[in-house]
């Protein structure tokens, strides 16, 4: 990867003047993954906050080519634009190499999107998914998504007297389902650990076939924080083990970074953010304590599959 | 020179697909258009052409997909039925709104519930309002001689639309018909190659495709789609008269069948206008002034022509293979008789809801139909707006 100094001067393909949320750190994968592609980079993102942020009409923040089609169809419009970028290059009608990535949230990617996703993924085409999740549908007003953890008071989700741990059900793993995909890329990554995020990009950029990337992405306004610790929640995310960083190359998993003395406890992961606050009252304990549990275990799975012992 | 061969509706979209070998074909299979993709895939799998086939896991990634394609600057078709085209509903109009001028064949079948597999118009007349242009083709012939217009049509500069060749499930589907096919080149220079102004895959000149559009342009935009539609009649009878140069098959908005001297005219979209005309002839011989319109393009609606050829008829009915639930009548009734409103001269018109589900309408039964007009013309005045015809009471 190139220096920090290098990358500085490359141009940002995502223009500031869009109209995300301070501390949104949808925008900030996106510029990160825009710097690890050498190629040029052709764009196909799912409605959400990215999207809507970005291309108010007449305006556009993007200063590269950028589709975007539904909620659920970014990795089959993509599929698409793919199919006629390899037929238009077999019949030398065009000669540029370019990179495809599509860009959704965690409702365009775990739920609604997830069957086109698949599709994709199965077919082969040659592009790179990326999941910006941020745990909720944040566009819409933080409603409750297969990507909201356990125990996060989201408006579909909400704390109540007869709920009082707000979302009863556990997350899915996303990410897990792509590696079962047989991809030859898959990770996820944190933009809390930009390098370790980049080296991703450029590794799933250089391998022919489908490849997907899911990124922690904090939310200020969903996640109830306030917007200077977006970089700092999203370590936190890593080091409490709750977002482990790994890869899976080729049906081989490894851990990418390993907290080991850096390692938080995980109440500090649910101290550091609203949406999780009901669970520090003294009726929720048992709920942490299965909570912890569970991050605790997969975590194990995690590098148990990739031969490691956990530390 | 072309050549004469027996082909069924299904094989005949195939092998003008082939002939145009889009640059990108994504569909998904169902029933009655199977056909059409098995064929097509192998062509792709002998090399015939030099399509990129993408086989999608739904009809919603195959409008997708083929949205994306177009939108990269290629030249996208797909192929659907029914239920199909109902999965694809939201992306079917975002098609039409990208003004990306894909081509889709549709296997006209009635939609659930119950699940039928058979033919009648629900599917495309559902999506009458998607902003994509259709034509309604009677037999295999025409659905050759539609698709290949189809492309030449929604690709026009002056329209950049989606276009749907529909055809009647099974009846011709999977009916086999002689087929007057063109040579390959002739077909490919028809064409021609697709060209984009604005493709997504230019990446030095980068294009947003698809932006949040809200109340202060929305409007404007849907004013240019308008426009579009508008000016498909005069570039569909362009390319219809073209087109006859090249086949010595052609074709304008709507066919008129012995309709100059008519006095009782039904209207028909579809295989049905084939089972009219026999009706026609037959009650021709027996001094009837009989005569059918048929409705080639749906959208645009051609209102001035329907009323051309109306206007001098004692009494019509039209024949519709949907319903529009709630509405006064089936579809294309309620275009026929709105367009007939601003006539000096009040003409009565029926409508006869007829074959849902795939349910046959026989020659006897049009005469009926044409008996009953016969009846309206004699008293002037009309008893049953909307009946069925073939309906077990």
């Amino acid at each position: 990867m190139p220096s920090l100094k290098v990358l500085s001067k490359k141009e940002d393909l995502l223009s500031s003047g869009h109209r995300l949320c301070p501390g949104c750190a949808a925008s900030i994968i996106v510029r990160q993954v825009f710097l690890a592609s050498e190629k040029p980079v052709v764009v196909a993102c799912a409605t959400g906050c990215l999207e809507v942020a970005t291309t108010i009409y007449p305006f556009t923040a993007w200063k590269t080519p950028f589709i975007h089609c539904a909620f659920e169809n970014a990795a089959s419009t993509l599929s698409g634009a793919e199919a006629a970028y390899r037929s238009l290059k077999r019949q030398d009608r065009i000669d540029k190499e370019v990179n495809f990535i599509a860009l959704g949230g965690d409702g365009g990617t775990y739920d609604i999107g997830i069957q086109a996703l698949s599709g994709a993924m199965e077919r082969g085409h040659n592009l790179l998914y990326i999941c910006y999740d941020n745990e909720a549908y944040m566009n819409t007003g933080i409603q409750r998504s297969s990507a909201s953890p356990r125990g996060a008071a989201t408006t579909t989700s909400p704390v109540g007297r007869a709920v009082p741990e707000g979302k009863q059900k556990e997350r899915k793993d996303l990410t897990q389902i792509m590696a079962a995909h047989n991809s030859p890329y898959v990770a996820q990554a944190s933009p809390g650990y930009y390098n370790d995020l980049m080296k991703k990009v450029e590794k799933a950029l250089s391998v022919q076939g489908p490849t997907f990337i899911n990124i922690l992405s904090p939310c200020p306004r969903g996640w109830r924080y306030d917007p200077s610790q977006t970089i700092e929640i999203a370590k936190l995310a890593v080091l409490t083990g709750f977002w482990p960083l790994y890869e899976v190359e080729n049906g081989k998993y490894r851990i990418t970074y390993k907290p080991k003395k850096k390692r938080k406890p995980f109440r500090e992961w649910l101290k550091s953010q609203g949406r999780f606050k009901h669970l520090l009252k003294e009726e929720n304990r048992e709920i942490v304590e299965q909570l912890e549990k569970r991050v605790q275990e997969k975590e194990k799975a995690l590098y148990a599959l990739a031969g490691e012992e956990f530390s | 020179m072309g050549k004469i061969v027996g082909l069924t509706g299904d094989e005949t979209a195939a092998e003008v697909m082939r002939q145009i070998n889009p640059d990108v074909l994504a569909a998904y299979p169902i029933t009655p258009q199977t056909e059409t993709v098995q064929r097509f895939s192998e062509f792709v799998a002998d090399g015939e052409v030099s399509t990129e086939m993408v086989r999608v896991e739904s009809e919603h990634s195959a409008m997708s997909a083929c949205i994306g394609a177009a939108a990269a600057g290629a030249r996208a078709m797909t192929a659907t039925s029914a239920n199909g085209l109902a999965l694809m509903w939201e992306i079917v109009y975002i098609a039409a709104s990208c003004r990306l001028p894909i081509t889709m064949f549709v296997v006209n079948r009635a939609l659930s519930a119950p699940i039928n597999i058979h033919c009648d118009h629900s599917d495309s007349m559902g999506a009458r309002d998607s902003g994509w242009i259709q034509i309604y083709s009677e037999n295999c012939q025409e659905i050759y001689d539609n698709i290949i217009q189809a492309v030449h049509i929604g690709e026009d500069k002056e329209v950049l639309l989606p276009v749907m060749v529909t055809c009647d499930g099974f009846i011709i589907s999977h009916c086999t018909e002689r087929v007057e096919l063109l040579e390959d080149e002739k077909v490919r220079d028809f064409v021609g190659k697709y060209k984009n102004s604005y493709p997504l895959l230019d990446v030095d000149s980068p294009v947003t495709y698809g932006p949040l559009d809200l109340f202060d342009y929305y409007f404007e935009h849907k004013r240019q789609q308008i426009e579009a539609m508008e000016k498909v009649p005069q570039i569909i009878q362009k390319v219809g008269e073209e087109f006859g140069k090249l086949s010595g098959r052609t074709y304008s908005l709507m066919e008129e069948y012995k309709t100059e001297d008519a006095d009782l005219i039904v209207v028909a979209a579809g295989s049905t206008a084939g089972t009219v005309k026999t009706a026609v002839e037959e009650l021709r011989e027996e001094g009837v002034k009989a005569g059918l319109l048929k409705i080639r393009v749906f959208r645009p609606f051609p209102v001035v022509k329907i009323c051309q050829v109306l206007r001098e008829a004692k009494a019509v009915a039209v024949l519709d293979r949907s319903v529009s639930f709630g509405a006064q009548g089936g579809p294309i009734f309620l275009e026929v008789r709105s367009a007939l409103f601003e006539e000096e001269k009040r003409l009565p018109v029926v409508d006869y809801i007829y074959g849902l589900g795939g349910r046959d309408i026989s020659i006897e039964q049009i005469k009926g139909v044409y008996r009953n007009l016969q009846k309206i013309a004699d008293m002037g005045k009309v008893k049953k707006l909307v009946d069925c015809v073939g309906l077990r009471e």
